[in-house]
């Protein structure tokens, strides 16, 4: 069984083009947690996971998992991929084309434990033992990759966008069985990823990585609903994204629980009842009434407090609470006409069709 | 011609076990002057003969400290013997192993290497695991180009090994002994035979590379 895993990354690379990634952030990844490096294309993200894997060597900082030190800039301490105990898995699957699919994954077992029986019939490529690398389709390929990396027993696993060469129902399926097998197996794993969805479906926690740098690291919902600053914020884009759960579906419309609260959504894709999702709500789709209107569009009308009001611009926000918290972004002249303050008691009202559902990936 | 079998053949081994070691150097070695040491290997392709033979013939000669070495070992010197020979022969056809080595070995994606290495695998290991069954093209191409090379070479074995029969005549020392002596008949049957073997070795190995082995890359 995989263990939790401390890192301190402190590290700094120069590029010949002046480009420079620099994380700098310590996270404690609790057994079969995933943490997501997210941002942008070109923001530095594969390279941070290149100074964890031991295969770019910083200039300049400090590495280090679990009490030990991987990479001291000072002390010039540097220990290579062959000792670090990670598992890495490449956006394209690099299998070694030479040898079958069963002595691809026994490739890196030493004396140390093998993949078991139960990790290759989740991954379902048990019967594909003999074929060569060649014959497999993309998604057979990333699965044994997979089980290659993870054969070793790694104490971190390392997913470079493993999921971004395949076709659209086949990286749903993945993702969802890596999910289910972090958890089975406990290894605590980072992805990269610049995929919102993706990060939503499987993260636990995330990193947005912005321009060679780590801006926010937390939970998923918590960078997703209040990145820290107006980059982050343009990165992940705006809007609150709440725990939630399918209660029930009629007529196009489901019935969604956050919290203790239940709200109406109108339905894009089917969801199973009873599975988890993220409910995302915009600021500019939450409207503020004082009193309840008697004819209405819209389907939720959550009686709310209003927490605080901050000025953004032209606009103000209006941070509530709803049961859940949420954010209204609303004019000036209406937040006079609606005399609003922090501590009055309104409703908030959301469209069905403004709030969108992202399925978790388990 | 069974001399000359002798020598291609010795000069092969010698050839597989350095030149794989300098083409591995040439192609993973992070040192900036290694074009240095790709000229040294290259210069029997533009050097005459006669100037390599010239060098080898100084340097394994009584004169220098490695022709006093070795004479003092084996009781005889270097030049004019058969080991001279092949010490000059290693020297010429090193740019016909080390260079398909090398071409081969560069191609094999680095992805792999670096998938292998986190795989815990040293890197000595993912060469022998990995560079080298991907690179079997590219060792066939340098073994036969070097055995092929040897076979016809003859302005360094005239420098260093002269023309003594059975331990350095060559085939190609015999031919122009041939001809010298106008004796035409002989020198077309052995020209003939080497043009033979020559060719054969050559378009089985081309042959074998189309066929067998097309390298899966993705």
């Amino acid at each position: 069984m995989g263990q939790a895993a401390t890192l301190s990354v402190h590290a700094r690379s120069t590029f010949a083009s002046g480009f420079v990634v620099a994380p700098d952030f310590d996270v404690h990844l609790e057994s079969g947690s995933l943490l997501v490096l997210f941002g942008p294309s070109g923001a530095g993200k594969t390279t941070m996971l290149r100074q964890l894997a031991g295969l770019e060597r910083p200039d300049a900082g400090r590495i280090g998992c679990n009490g030990a030190v991987w990479f001291d800039a000072d002390r010039g301490t540097w220990v290579p991929p062959q000792q670090r105990r990670i598992g890495v898995v490449f956006q394209e699957a690099t299998l070694f084309p030479h040898l079958s699919v069963a002595a691809n994954i026994a490739y890196g077992v030493g004396n140390g434990g093998a993949a078991s029986a139960d990790t290759l019939r989740l991954l379902g490529i048990d019967h594909l033992s003999d074929r060569l690398p060649r014959t497999l389709s993309g998604g057979e390929a990333q699965r044994v990759a997979l089980a290659r990396a993870l054969a070793p027993n790694p104490r971190l696993l390392l997913l470079d966008e493993p999921f971004a060469s395949l076709d659209a129902p086949t990286r749903l399926r993945l993702r969802h069985d890596v999910r289910g097998l972090l958890t089975r197996t406990g290894t605590p794993a980072i992805l990269v990823t610049h995929d919102r969805a993706e990060t939503m479906a499987i993260g636990d926690r995330v990193a947005v990585v912005i321009d060679g740098r780590v801006r926010q690291l937390g939970p998923v919902t918590d960078v997703f609903s209040r990145p820290v600053d107006a980059t982050v914020a343009a990165a992940v884009g705006v809007e609150a994204v709440l725990p939630a759960r399918i209660a029930g579906s009629a007529d196009g419309v489901l019935a969604v629980t956050v919290g203790e609260t239940m709200i109406e959504v109108a339905e894009r894709e089917p969801m199973a009842v009873g599975s988890d999702v993220f409910a995302c709500i915009r600021a500019e789709d939450v409207t503020i009434e004082t009193q309840r209107p008697a004819h209405a569009s819209a389907r939720n009308h959550l009686a709310a407090r209003v927490v605080a009001i901050t000025s953004e611009g032209p606009l103000e926000r209006v941070s509530l609470d709803c049961g859940f918290p949420l954010d209204a972004l609303i004019t000036r002249q209406s937040r006079q006409a609606l005399q609003l303050a922090a501590g009055s008691a309104v409703t908030a009202a959301i469209k069905a069709a403004s709030v969108h559902l992202v399925a978790r990936g388990w | 011609m069974w001399l000359s079998v002798r020598l291609a053949t010795a000069t092969t081994v010698v050839l597989l076990v350095i030149g794989i070691p300098i083409a591995y150097w040439i192609v993973f070695s992070p040192r900036r002057w290694k074009f240095l040491v790709e000229a040294i290997v290259a210069l029997p392709l533009v050097l005459p003969p006669t100037v390599l033979g010239f060098y080898v013939l100084i340097a394994i000669g009584p004169l220098s400290p490695i022709g006093r070495l070795y004479a003092r070992i084996a009781g005889h010197g270097l030049p004019f013997t058969f080991q001279g020979l092949l010490i000059a022969s290693v020297l010429y056809s090193l740019p016909f192993a080390v260079q398909p080595f090398s071409t081969e070995f560069a191609s094999v994606d680095r992805r792999l290497l670096e998938a292998s290495w986190t795989l815990g695998v040293s890197r000595a290991d993912t060469f022998r695991r990995v560079v080298l069954p991907l690179s079997v093209r590219g060792l066939i191409t340098g073994i036969v180009l070097s055995f092929a090379h040897t076979l016809g070479e003859f302005g360094v074995v005239l420098m260093v090994g002269g023309n003594l029969p059975g331990t350095t005549r060559t085939v190609s020392i015999s031919i122009y002994d041939a001809v010298q002596s106008l004796d035409y008949r002989s020198a077309s049957r052995t020209s003939l035979l080497l043009l033979i073997v020559s060719f054969v070795i050559l378009t089985s190995t081309y042959a074998l590379q189309r066929s067998a082995w097309v390298k899966p890359r993705h």
